[in-house]
């Protein structure tokens, strides 16, 4: 057996089925008189509904029902805000239909349900809609005007602010000898899982049960809103997840195909399925970033940093969703980042537009801060002619100061803290391993005719935590095998791997004998979900926790039936070994046999299984740097990203293939966000990138082999463990590091997003006309 | 993403099909690869009522070399076959370095000559070449055959000569002249995507001069923009800096494309002007290296 399971970079379970398309995703169920959903969407970004007229289109043949608002009557199909509950939001909620009004092109208006997919989509075809068009408005500033009111009844489009202030920022701004003011935004993109969003819902009418296929992220909070909504006891519903192709904060996020599918289900007593396309998705899901920030910094002449003062707008759409406030809140929250900065200041609006709503995509608001402020330090070092990575050196949070408690950041009855770290080490390290020195030398216009430069960012990203806790049920049955519950759902992470190299070492037992379930609220009353980079903090702890008393139940279990006392017993591989004896080891398998065979009434059941949450507010805080080597060509305005690296420090690395796997996929990601996709809205609010012809993911031969440094120098004191989330370290950094290589390259300062080729002509220009 | 009902022939022959299309008129639409007609279907912003789908119509997909050496490329050639063809690539290195840039290797593998010609995506490779080529077109309806310049063939955004009731059959080349100076380049946010700007052209020199020369730009208008000005500027001219960088200016003014999400319309007149100067450095230096 190996030494330790964790940290071993044993290969994922999950991947032969996924590799070889043994996979069960939502689309491949498929129930007996199954039928399907096709969802109306207004084509308006603002309009009044005036009439809305179904019956051409249940007339068509093979239509089974067609249904509005009206249908759903007195039930609440309200999407309800679950995080970042800022005062007025609660004014912006979306209806699962719409109601009157629409809001944004693309909000579900009806529901046609029939016996194909194709014939769903003829069934829209037929529904008549009367709309009255309206006057949209799409920019936060504009929307700050209040002359065209995206909820008309509220009087304003500034649904909520939240002010964040820690020291005297206006005190230390007027006493500094540097200060400097710019404006920075983040556009408008999305997550983009490669499996869409989808549900098969089935309420069985004989046993008045639902079961929701296509559940993910937060199966069990998601349980208890639409059985709340569909008056159901929460216990006969039953959420199943299936294998999911990627989440990113996306996907499983509560939104209103999801009242609408099961209520369809129960309003007809078949089986529905919906299964989102690509188009539906980009229209649909959740957007993500549109942060614009006005920032100030102050600082003393030689680079100590004083304060910072931030204005923050968060582009919200048309609906505030399930997420509230928490992306334009989350850039505030770590907008200081690894650095001392005793005085700050931030002002957050959240802006209604009649765009599709915000939600969470891989370390919302974080990957926005960490681009301003990064960005912000590498003015500041021009101005003050000092050198980039000293004046990051000056300012981290050493070592000693460390927990470092920044302040109340969040809209939150808990302080940021800042857990565990040494920055300046990783930084250290992230130079030599990238050759930063020998990189600075190819800065410039070199012989291929393109302007190079190279760009550092520093991050911080809080992982776990937020939700409180997850727990694990954990049996021994036949043969000594290790049955792991989760209440964890996945979204294509690798539970099934790391839970199962969790359980081995804190249990003892071969990982072999572990099988890992998850993904049905059935094996776990509660339960949050997979977010923030929580999994391995959260669920992981959960599941060494309950191997640990299992242990102790098997210990006892042994004792009882070798007649020994349980402090001589130990686990060993599997085996239940009498320390300081010659007797035989016991394998696990032959207790469970024997206590099945020997069950009396006197003996009582043999309990071999055992339950446990993992709870804690604390929240694990994991750093690193960034490093780009880019190279632009000045006429074309084409960017290359040709080497990338990303430092992270997770604390303990439980796999490192997995590690390694998240943090070059979030990279990736980041890469691509920053560089080539957008969401675009034209005339009219129409969204302009509907499909992957328009909305540029990033390809194979669109980014570099990213190279990783994984640290574990620091791991978190505030659980067992030890670990810190790995999923978003690999994307903090990326606008940060992008945008000051491309400012380094071109000698420009970089100050939107994103560094597409139109817009580096652009800057180009001005800086040749100015 | 389903489309709308539609009624669908598989032809076997060339009669049938433009029976099929003679009595459908408007409503009927050739399927070739279907690289672009089926997600236009899927998206609903294409609706025929009617699909003729030529991939069982044998003997379209030959390519053949002619008499003088030029070629005869049958419509429903896929594009991954000219890409393949080493010999063709002898023949008219241009249209053989035009292929790999049209989206991916999955894409081309499917989708036909005839396919992207008649779709006419301006910012697509094929109609831009085949106007630098001087190709011909083949047209064939239930009334016979006739025949279209590449040059004449394009009107306007997608609109093409192709009637309702005719199909591209076959793509006519004039042979390649030897030891023509040739150039293909293109600008696209991701490798495979369509051109933000693009350029095809070819240069016949005697002795030091230009004598003869053909630019056509795609991705910077409504179709194939050919810029005659600039090909008279080259001509008796040498391939020289100072020579480019006067193309790089008519070209840069000449040019009136549109905007959209990818681009400005002065960010395509700028790259159609700098790729212009690059593709003839390019040319220029093939020449040099066969020199």
């Amino acid at each position: 057996m190996a030494e330790s399971y964790i940290g071993a970079p044993i290969r994922r379970r999950e991947d032969i089925r996924f590799i070889t398309g043994a996979g069960t995703y939502v689309d491949d169920i498929k129930l007996p008189h199954m039928v399907h959903a096709a969802i109306l969407r207004s084509p308006h970004a603002h309009a009044r509904i005036l009439s809305i007229d179904t019956k051409r289109a249940e007339a068509l043949p093979g239509v089974v029902s067609v249904f509005t608002l009206e249908d759903i009557g007195e039930l609440d199909a309200t999407v309800p805000i679950r995080m970042y509950k800022i005062p007025g939001l609660d004014k912006y909620l979306q209806p699962s239909l719409a109601r009157d009004m629409v809001r944004y092109v693309g909000e579900p208006v009806a529901v046609a349900v029939a016996e194909s997919r194709y014939l769903a989509e003829d069934a829209l075809d037929a529904i008549d809609v009367d709309y009255e068009i309206l006057q949209e408005v799409m920019d936060v500033r504009e929307a700050l005007e209040d002359k065209v009111l995206v909820h008309e009844h509220n009087g304003t489009n500034l649904a909520g602010v939240h002010h964040v202030s820690i020291g005297d920022a206006d005190k230390a701004f007027a006493e500094a000898d540097y200060t400097r003011r710019e404006e920075f935004r983040v556009h408008r993109f999305t997550g983009n899982p490669m499996e869409t969003r989808g549900a098969v819902a089935h309420f069985d009418r004989g046993k008045g049960e639902l079961r929701v296929y296509g559940a993910t992220k937060l199966p069990h909070l998601n349980r208890q809103t639409i059985a709340a909504f569909l008056q159901l006891p929460e216990h006969k519903c039953h959420f199943e997840e299936n294998d999911v192709g990627g989440g990113f904060g996306i996907r499983g996020e509560l939104y209103p195909e999801d009242f609408l599918i099961p209520f369809a289900s129960v309003r007809l007593g078949l089986p529905v399925k919906w299964i989102e396309d690509r188009r539906e998705h980009l229209l649909a899901a959740n957007h993500s970033r549109q942060v614009t920030c006005e920032l100030e910094i102050a600082a003393r002449k030689d680079g100590t940093l004083l304060a910072l003062r931030a204005q923050i707008y968060g582009d919200m759409g048309a609906y505030v969703r399930t997420h509230g406030g928490l992306v334009p809140c989350s850039t505030a929250a770590l907008l200081t980042g690894p650095y001392r900065i005793p005085n700050y200041e931030a002002k957050i609006h959240c802006i209604m537009t009649n765009k599709t709503g915000l939600g969470t995509l891989r370390a919302p608001g974080r990957v926005e801060s960490c681009f301003y402020r990064e960005r912000m330090l590498d003015m500041m070092a021009r101005d003050l002619d000092l050198d980039p990575v000293e004046l990051r050196k000056k300012n981290l949070v050493t070592p000693e100061e460390i927990p470092y408690e920044i302040g109340f950041t969040r809209p939150s009855s808990h302080p940021t803290i800042l857990d565990s770290g040494d920055y300046a080490s990783a930084l250290r390290q992230a130079l030599e391993r990238f050759q930063y020195d020998e990189m600075l030398e190819l800065q410039g216009l070199r012989d291929d005719g393109r302007y190079h430069g190279v760009g550092l960012s520093y991050f911080v990203k809080n992982t776990g935590g937020l939700e409180p806790y997850e727990g694990a049920r954990m049996v021994v049955g036949e043969g000594g095998g290790v049955s792991v519950y989760l209440s964890i759902a996945q979204l294509g992470q690798g539970h099934e791997t790391a839970m199962a190299q969790i359980c081995a070492d804190a249990l003892c037992v071969p990982m072999d004998a572990i099988s890992v379930f998850h993904g049905n609220t059935d094996l776990s009353p509660f339960g949050w979900g997979t977010f923030a980079s929580r999994g391995t903090v959260m669920a992981g702890n959960a599941v060494h926790l309950t191997a640990l008393q299992l242990k102790d139940k098997i210990l006892e279990a042994a004792a009882r039936h070798l007649d020994v006392d349980a402090a001589n017993l130990s686990l060993e591989d599997g085996n239940i070994v009498q320390t300081g004896t010659e007797a035989p080891a016991l394998p696990l398998g032959e207790l469970v046999a024997h206590m099945r065979e020997s069950i009396t009434p006197e003996q009582g059941v043999p309990e071999l299984e055992a339950t446990a949450y993992y709870n804690s507010n604390n929240i694990t805080h994991t750093y690193g740097v960034h490093l780009a080597h880019v190279a632009v060509d000045p006429e074309t305005g084409m960017l290359e990203v040709l080497k990338y690296l990303v430092v992270e420090d997770v604390g303990r690395v439980v796999n490192p293939l997995m590690v390694h796997g998240q943090t070059v996929g979030a990279a990736v990601q980041g890469i691509g966000g920053v560089v080539l996709e957008e969401l675009v809205y034209g005339e009219g609010g129409q969204l302009l990138t509907t499909t992957f012809l328009d909305y540029l993911l990033p390809t194979s031969t669109d980014v570099p082999p990213i190279d990783d440094l994984v640290l574990e120098e620091a791991p978190s004191p505030y659980n067992p463990l030890g670990v810190k989330g790995a999923g978003e370290g690999g994307i903090v950094g990326t606008a940060g590091a992008l945008g000051n290589a491309v400012s380094n390259a071109l000698g420009i300062e970089v100050k939107d997003l994103p560094l597409s080729p139109d817009r580096i002509r652009a800057w180009l220009r001005a800086r040749e006309d100015g | 993403m389903k489309p709308a009902p539609f009624t669908y022939y598989c032809p076997d022959t060339l009669d049938e099909a433009v029976r099929l299309l003679h009595e459908h008129g408007d409503d009927g639409k050739i399927l070739a690869g279907g690289q672009s007609l089926m997600p236009l279907m899927s998206l609903r912003l294409a609706r025929p009522a009617v699909i003729v789908d030529m991939n069982r119509v044998p003997g379209l997909d030959r390519i053949a070399v002619n008499g003088d050496g030029g070629l005869s490329i049958g419509a429903m050639t896929r594009q991954r076959a000219i890409e393949r063809d080493a010999a063709l690539a002898e023949r008219n290195p241009l249209l053989a370095a035009a292929v790999p840039l049209i989206g991916h290797f999955q894409i081309r593998n499917r989708g036909t000559v005839g396919g992207s010609l008649v779709h006419a995506d301006p910012a697509s490779e094929l109609p831009a070449v085949s106007v630098t080529l001087g190709a011909d077109f083949v047209l064939a309806s239930a009334a016979g055959e006739r025949v279209v310049s590449a040059e004449d063939f394009y009107l306007g955004y997608m609109a093409t000569a192709c009637e309702a009731n005719e199909v591209l059959t076959e793509v006519r080349v004039p042979a390649w002249k030897a030891g023509r100076l040739w150039a293909i380049d293109e600008v696209a946010r991701r490798k495979g995507d369509f051109a933000m700007a693009g350029v095809a052209l070819w240069v016949d020199m005697d002795g030091g001069a230009c004598a003869d020369a053909r630019i056509t730009l795609f991705g910077v208008g409504g179709k194939p923009v050919r810029v005659e000005k600039a090909e008279q500027h080259l001509k008796g001219a040498a391939l020289d800096d100072a020579t480019l960088k006067e193309v790089e200016r008519i070209v840069f003014e000449e040019l009136e494309p549109d905007s959209d999400i990818h681009a400005s319309a002065l960010y395509r007149k700028e790259v159609g002007g700098v790729l212009t100067r690059r593709a003839l450095g390019a040319a220029a230096a093939r020449g040099t290296e066969a020199a």
